[in-house]
């Protein structure tokens, strides 16, 4: 401030002010003035989008959940399961199933992300549901507590996704995925919504903030470096154990006939 | 052909063949070098323990066949561990039996019970030593001797205390009473039916009075699944219906089984699984068992919502929780 005041009686202070303030309304007014426009441009786009949507709903995925999504004999109707379902359910290319197996598996995704929201705009335009998230808009990073999230995910998540978040068997050929591809988002929107054999867990048990920790500790567990090399899927006992019983025991045996044989 | 067995006589031992090291220098000085070269291994796998912990970077990765990326510093304890371990007893075996004396030595087997001179011996010189000891004069010393002895004798059988105490009805209680709230577990927070949305589930808890701090005992007998269906889903008795809230059903965590946690809830079939011995149990049915080793259903909680609104227990549970045991009545 010292050096500012030192320049107030300059013969420049005068106009230099003047033209600083001058700028701020200036562009102050601009600013306000091009808000309404943009957001009708937003709400444009967001109808184009829908219709876009709309578009490829019936292209790719009204032949099993009807023209207007109501449901059919195969497929149940998506009014009400919000962006953040297909979000998921194409974002991971769950959807469009490829065949009538027991459950829709990870694969590589048919549609882009373009038309994956604007699928997801369409859905939610039908009836009010669970909002789609970005993995820049989750701040797991930052708000997320691995121990907090480590405890939340081995009481609600571990028995069917397994303890090191590697998947696990249900009943009648379904599984639990593994979560070792997941990006943020799909892990978010998985819980609030409960794809397939997946039930809820909403936002009022587990918190969002829960929720961010729960993300970190898969990320953690995703990213957790194995030592040994080969990390036999992370299952416990029943891979390691297959190869202590098989390589270990033939070590041993091949050592045991070497002890008895006579030297000649 | 008769049946007698035919007498044979004792073939003996087979003849001594001795190794080749025995006799030709040659062989015995290739066996030599072969001792030291596995001696030799072991040391170089020493080194490369030693080595490895001091020089190599804990965090390098190397990218091996079949092993993938490998930490190379652990790679390198572990194999230089197992190799000087392994070469010097390998090295220790291979000399024994290439160079060693082979002369064939016989033990003969003996009876295990001493000479009776020896026996009548050790006898006699007992009784002279306690003789000697003067036991029979000394009766204070005798006395005392022998309770410390006994009172020896007997700390053993505390031991067995710890066998008990009898759980008395411990298996049969839980810590749910009526209007007892149901917490969220982890987080410790009430929970109101809106909570919930159909196809949620919630594990939960039951509130402890104030003070009393939770145990492992506590949570393996109260932990609660809590699950909301649509309430036309639900195949249910008059009486197990007016159990459930809203659409809100409670069930024992603890499988009927052998008591692991039954948490893998499929929402569209909506069966709990047990992932131990995968025994399935209906949710829509009071948790009916229709597949698996559990002989019984889950105990079903009663709930309802207390003034504030927030989901409590209507009343203890009615039966057991969890596997069987010798006292359970049903």
């Amino acid at each position: 401030m010292k050096r500012l005041s030192r320049y107030r009686r300059h013969k420049f202070a005068g106009p230099a002010v003047l033209l600083a303030a001058l700028f701020t309304i200036g562009t102050t007014f601009s600013i306000a003035t091009a808000l309404p426009s943009q957001q009708r441009m937003e709400v444009s786009a967001q109808t184009t989008m829908v219709e876009e949507g709309k578009q490829i709903f019936a292209r790719g995925c009204s032949s099993c959940h009807g023209l207007n999504a109501e449901g059919g004999a195969i497929a149940p109707s998506l009014i009400g399961v919000g962006a953040a379902s297909v979000d998921f359910q194409v974002g991971t290319g769950r959807m469009p199933m490829a065949d009538m197996s027991q459950q829709a598996m990870r694969k590589k995704p048919v549609y882009n992300e373009q038309e994956t929201a604007a699928l997801a705009a369409y859905v939610a335009s039908l009836a009010p549901g669970p909002a789609s998230v970005t993995n820049a808009s989750l701040t797991w990073e930052r708000d997320g507590n691995v121990a907090q999230g480590g405890e939340l995910f081995r009481t609600n998540c571990a028995m069917c996704h397994n303890f090191a978040a590697q998947g696990g068997a249900l009943s009648n050929g379904k599984y639990a995925p593994t979560l070792m591809d997941a990006q943020p988002k799909q892990i978010y929107e998985a819980m609030i919504t409960g794809p397939q054999s997946m039930p809820k867990f909403s936002n009022n048990t587990i918190t969002p903030a829960e929720k961010l920790s729960i993300i970190k500790w898969i990320k953690a567990a995703q990213n957790e470096p194995s030592l040994g090399g080969a990390s036999l899927g992370r299952v416990g006992p029943v891979t390691e154990g297959l190869l202590v019983w098989t390589l270990g025991l033939g070590l041993l045996i091949g050592v045991a006939v070497w002890l008895a044989a006579k030297a000649r | 052909m008769s049946n007698e067995l035919q007498k044979f006589t004792d073939p003996g031992l087979p003849a001594h063949v001795h190794r080749k090291a025995d006799s030709d220098p040659k062989a015995a000085k290739a066996a030599e070098k072969q001792v030291a070269i596995l001696f030799l291994l072991s040391a170089i796998g020493t080194v490369m323990l030693i080595g490895s912990y001091i020089f190599v970077k804990s965090n390098k990765f190397i990218y091996l066949p079949i092993l993938g990326d490998t930490n190379l510093q652990q790679l390198l304890l572990g194999v230089g561990m197992a190799m000087s371990l392994f070469f010097i007893g390998m090295g220790a075996v291979h000399w024994a039996k290439t160079l060693m004396s082979d002369t064939e030595v016989i033990a003969q087997r003996h009876e295990m019970r001493s000479e009776p001179e020896d026996r009548t011996d050790f006898v006699e010189t007992v009784k002279e030593q306690a003789a000697l000891a003067n036991l029979g004069r000394r009766t204070l010393i005798k006395r005392s001797l022998g309770l410390s002895l006994g009172l020896i004798g007997l700390s053993p059988l505390i031991l067995l205390r710890d066998l008990g105490p009898l759980p008395k009805n411990q298996l049969a209680t839980t810590d749910w009473a009526k209007g007892t709230r149901l917490l969220t577990d982890p987080g410790d927070r009430p929970i109101k039916p809106s909570d919930l949305e159909v196809g949620s589930v919630a594990q939960v808890l039951p509130a402890l009075p104030t003070g009393t701090e939770r145990t492992l005992e506590n949570i393996g007998k109260d932990a609660v699944l809590l699950i909301r269906l649509r309430p036309e889903d639900f195949q249910l008795s008059p009486e197990r219906l007016s159990w459930t809230h809203e659409g809100i059903i409670a069930f024992s965590k603890i499988c009927s089984h052998m008591g692991c946690a039954v948490a893998l809830y499929e929402q569209q079939t909506k069966h709990l699984l047990c992932p131990c011995h995968q025994s399935t149990f209906d949710v829509t049915r009071a948790a009916k068992v229709i597949f698996g080793p559990a002989a019984r259903p889950l105990p079903q909680l009663a709930i309802t919502v207390d003034a504030e609104g927030y989901l409590v227990a209507q009343q203890p549970f009615t039966e057991p929780v969890g596997p069987s045991f010798w006292e359970r009545s049903s």
